[in-house]
C-alpha cells in the first residue's frame, strides 16, 4: 500500500506516460509497412521525449525538441517520402542486407546488458534521503533557458562554434552535391514570358 | 512537478496545489474554451458580413438578428452530414489530420494573458490566464509547427493529386515563414528578458519614452519587427494575400478538397481560429496585451476591454486584406519570405542586440557599436547577394539555357 502511494507521484505518472508513448511510438516506426506512417510515429516518440525532457525541468529542451525535431525534421522526411511517391506498402519480410534480423537483436540485447550494468554500477541515483529534494534545479533563482544559455555561450562556447560551422559545411555540401552543373538554372531561366513563340501563339 | 513548472507566472500556485486551485484551472480551461469557440463562430459571421459591406452585398442576414447564428446554422449543417472517404484515402490519416490543425489553435491560445492584474476566485489571487507555462510564446511555435502537419497530412492521405499539391505548397510556406516569425519572437523576448507571455506583457507596462507614449514592444523594437512578424503571421495562417493553398484557379480548394462535413469543417474552425489566436498574440508580443487606462471599475474588466479593442482592430485588418489585395505568384512569396522577411529580421536583431548590450553606456558607443553591426550585416548581406549573382550568372554562361519545350518542338 505504501508502495503504491510512493509510486503514484506525479512524477512518476507524467515519466511512465512518456515512456510509454515513446515505445508505442518506436515499436511502430519499425513495424508500419507504410513509410509516412513510420515517420508519423517518429513524431509519437519525439513528442514522448519532450514529455520525458519535462518531467526532467527541462522545458526548452522539450519545447526545442518539438520545434526542431517534429516541426522540422520529420516535415523534411514526409516531404522527401512524399515527393520521390515511395509512400507505397512495404513488405516487412523482406531483407535488404542477409543476416540483418540476427545480427540486430544480438547488438540490442548486447546494449541492453550494458545500459543496464552501467545504471547499476556507476550511474546509479542516490536515494532520495541523501539529497534532499533531488528534482530542485541546481540553480533555482535562475531558470532553465538562463541555465542553458549560461552553459552554452561560456563553458562549451568552442564545441558549439564547431558544431555551427559542421552544420553549414554539410549545407554547402548538400548544395553543391544536388547541384547539377549548367542544367539547374537553364531549367529555371526557361519561364513562358521569355519565349516569343509561346506568346504569338 | 513543481508548480514553477507549470506555470511560473501565476500567483495561483504560489501556496501549493489543493482541490480549490484544481477547481480553478478546470474552470479556467472550460471558460477559456467557450469564450474561444464563440469567438471564433463570431469572427466568422463578422468576415462575412464585413466583406459583404465592402463588396456591396448584404451577407448573412437569414439565421438571428443580423444572420448572428449563421456560424452555428452552418456548424449544425455540416455536422450532421455524411463525411465521404476517398476511395484512395489512407483512412486513419485522412480522419487525424483535421484534428491536427485545430487542436493547436486552441491550445496556442491558452498562453494568451487577458489581464495581468490578479483576481481573486475562491479566495486565491489569480490572473486571467489559462496557462502560463515556463516555455512561455515558444508554445506558439510548437503548436505551429504541429499545425503544419494537419495540412500536410490532410493532402497526401487524400489520395489525389490536387491536395497534395495544395498540401506540398501549403507545408512549404509554413515552414518557410515560422523562421521568419521565430526571429522576431526572439526580438521580443531579447527585450522583455522573458519567454513568459505574462511577463512580456508586465515588461511592457513600464513608463516609455518621452513620459507620455506606451512602452509597447511595437514603439521600443521600432516598427520593423511587428511589421514583419504581421507579414510571416499573415503567410503562417494561409490567409489572402498568401492564400496559394487554395487557390481555386490552380488547386481546386487545396489540401482541404476531398473534405466534408465534419472534417471541413475542423478546417475551417482552425484557419478562423488560427486567425483569432495569432491577432491575439500580436496584440500581447507587440502591443502591451491588456495595457490601457483604467477609467472606472476594476482594473481586470479595464485589460479585457482594452484587449477586445485591440483584438478587433487586427480582425478587421485581416478581413480588409482579405476584401483588398490580389493573391502573390508562388516564386515572390518565396522571395519575400526567404530575400527580404529573414534577412531584414536577421538583421534588426543584431542592431536591437548591439543596443541592448551597450545600454546604460555612453550615447556615443552606443552610436558606434549599434552603427558598426549595422554596417557589418550589411556588407555581408551585400557581398552573399553579390556571389549568388555571380554564381548564377556564370552557370547559365557555362551552358546555354535550354528550354525543354523548344528542344521538343525542334525534333517534331
Amino acid at each position: 500500500m505504501l508502495l503504491a502511494a510512493e509510486f503514484l507521484s506525479v512524477d512518476n505518472l507524467v515519466f511512465v506516460t512518456g515512456a510509454v508513448v515513446t515505445l508505442i511510438g518506436a515499436f511502430f516506426v519499425v513495424t508500419s509497412r507504410n513509410p509516412v506512417h513510420s515517420a508519423l510515429n517518429l513524431v509519437v516518440t519525439l513528442f514522448g521525449v519532450a514529455v520525458l525532457f519535462v518531467s526532467l525541468h527541462a522545458t526548452f529542451l522539450a519545447a526545442v525538441q518539438v520545434i526542431v525535431y517534429a516541426g522540422a525534421i520529420v516535415v523534411l522526411f514526409l516531404f522527401v517520402i512524399m515527393l520521390l511517391g515511395v509512400d507505397r506498402d512495404e513488405a516487412i519480410e523482406a531483407e535488404p542486407l542477409k543476416g540483418q534480423r540476427p545480427v540486430a537483436a544480438a547488438l540490442g540485447v548486447l546494449i541492453l546488458g550494458e545500459l543496464a550494468l552501467l545504471s547499476n554500477l556507476r550511474f546509479r541515483t542516490p536515494p532520495p534521503d541523501a539529497v534532499a529534494g533531488s528534482i530542485t534545479p541546481v540553480v533555482p533563482d535562475k531558470t532553465n533557458v538562463e541555465q542553458l544559455a549560461e552553459a552554452i555561450f561560456t563553458r562549451y562556447l568552442l564545441a558549439f562554434e564547431v558544431t555551427s560551422i559542421l552544420l553549414v559545411i554539410a549545407v554547402v555540401g548538400a548544395v553543391v552535391l544536388a547541384r547539377k552543373p549548367g542544367r539547374a538554372f537553364g531549367l529555371l531561366a526557361a519561364r513562358p514570358e521569355d519565349d516569343p513563340a509561346e506568346v504569338g501563339a | 512537478m513543481t508548480p514553477a513548472l507549470l506555470a511560473a507566472g501565476d500567483p495561483l500556485f504560489d501556496e501549493g496545489v489543493d482541490g480549490a486551485v484544481l477547481v480553478i484551472v478546470a474552470l479556467k480551461c472550460l471558460v477559456g474554451f467557450l469564450v474561444y469557440l464563440t469567438a471564433v463562430a463570431n469572427m466568422i459571421w463578422f468576415e462575412r458580413k464585413l466583406i459583404s459591406f465592402m463588396q456591396n452585398r448584404i451577407g448573412p442576414n437569414r439565421a438571428g438578428p443580423i444572420g448572428l447564428l449563421q456560424t452555428v446554422a452552418d456548424g449544425i449543417k455540416l455536422f450532421t452530414k455524411e463525411p465521404l472517404l476517398p476511395a484512395r484515402a489512407d483512412r486513419t490519416v485522412f480522419n487525424l489530420a483535421p484534428w491536427l490543425t485545430a487542436v493547436p489553435a486552441v491550445v496556442a491560445f491558452s498562453i494568451i494573458p487577458f489581464s495581468v492584474e490578479p483576481v481573486e476566485i475562491l479566495g486565491k489571487q489569480t490572473r486571467l490566464q489559462i496557462a502560463d507555462p515556463s516555455w512561455g510564446i515558444l508554445l506558439l511555435l510548437v503548436c505551429s509547427s504541429v499545425a503544419v502537419y494537419g495540412v500536410m497530412l490532410a493532402g497526401w492521405a487524400s489520395g489525389s493529386k490536387y491536395p497534395l499539391l495544395g498540401s506540398v505548397r501549403a507545408s512549404a510556406q509554413m515552414v518557410s515563414y515560422e523562421a521568419a516569425l521565430g526571429l522576431t519572437i526572439v526580438a521580443v523576448v531579447l527585450f522583455s528578458g522573458s519567454l513568459l507571455t505574462s511577463e512580456i506583457v508586465i515588461s511592457q507596462a513600464a513608463e516609455g519614452p518621452f513620459g507620455y507614449l506606451p512602452n509597447w514592444n511595437i514603439l521600443r523594437l521600432g516598427f520593423v519587427p511587428f511589421f514583419i512578424f504581421v507579414v510571416a503571421a499573415t503567410a503562417e495562417l494561409n490567409r489572402p494575400p498568401f492564400d496559394l493553398v487554395e487557390a481555386e484557379q490552380e488547386l481546386v480548394g487545396g489540401y482541404m478538397t476531398e473534405y466534408s462535413a465534419g472534417g471541413f469543417m475542423l478546417f475551417y474552425f482552425a484557419e478562423f481560429g488560427n486567425t483569432v489566436t495569432m491577432s491575439a498574440i500580436i496584440v500581447t508580443l507587440f502591443l502591451g496585451g491588456p495595457a490601457g487606462p483604467v477609467l472606472l471599475g476594476p482594473a481586470w474588466l479595464w485589460g479585457l476591454i482594452w484587449f477586445f479593442v485591440k483584438l478587433l482592430v487586427f480582425l478587421f485588418m485581416y478581413v480588409w486584406l482579405r476584401a483588398t489585395l490580389p493573391r502573390f505568384r508562388y516564386d515572390q512569396l518565396m522571395d519575400l519570405g526567404w530575400k527580404k522577411l529573414i534577412p531584414t529580421s536577421l538583421v534588426w536583431l543584431l542592431a536591437l542586440a548591439a543596443l541592448k548590450s551597450t545600454q546604460g553606456k555612453s550615447t556615443t558607443e552606443q552610436v558606434v557599436v549599434v552603427a558598426a553591426t549595422v554596417g557589418g550585416s550589411l556588407l555581408t548581406y551585400a557581398l552573399l547577394s553579390r556571389a549568388v549573382r555571380v554564381g548564377s550568372r556564370r552557370s547559365t554562361e557555362e551552358s546555354a539555357p535550354v528550354d525543354p519545350r523548344r528542344e521538343l518542338r525542334g525534333t517534331t
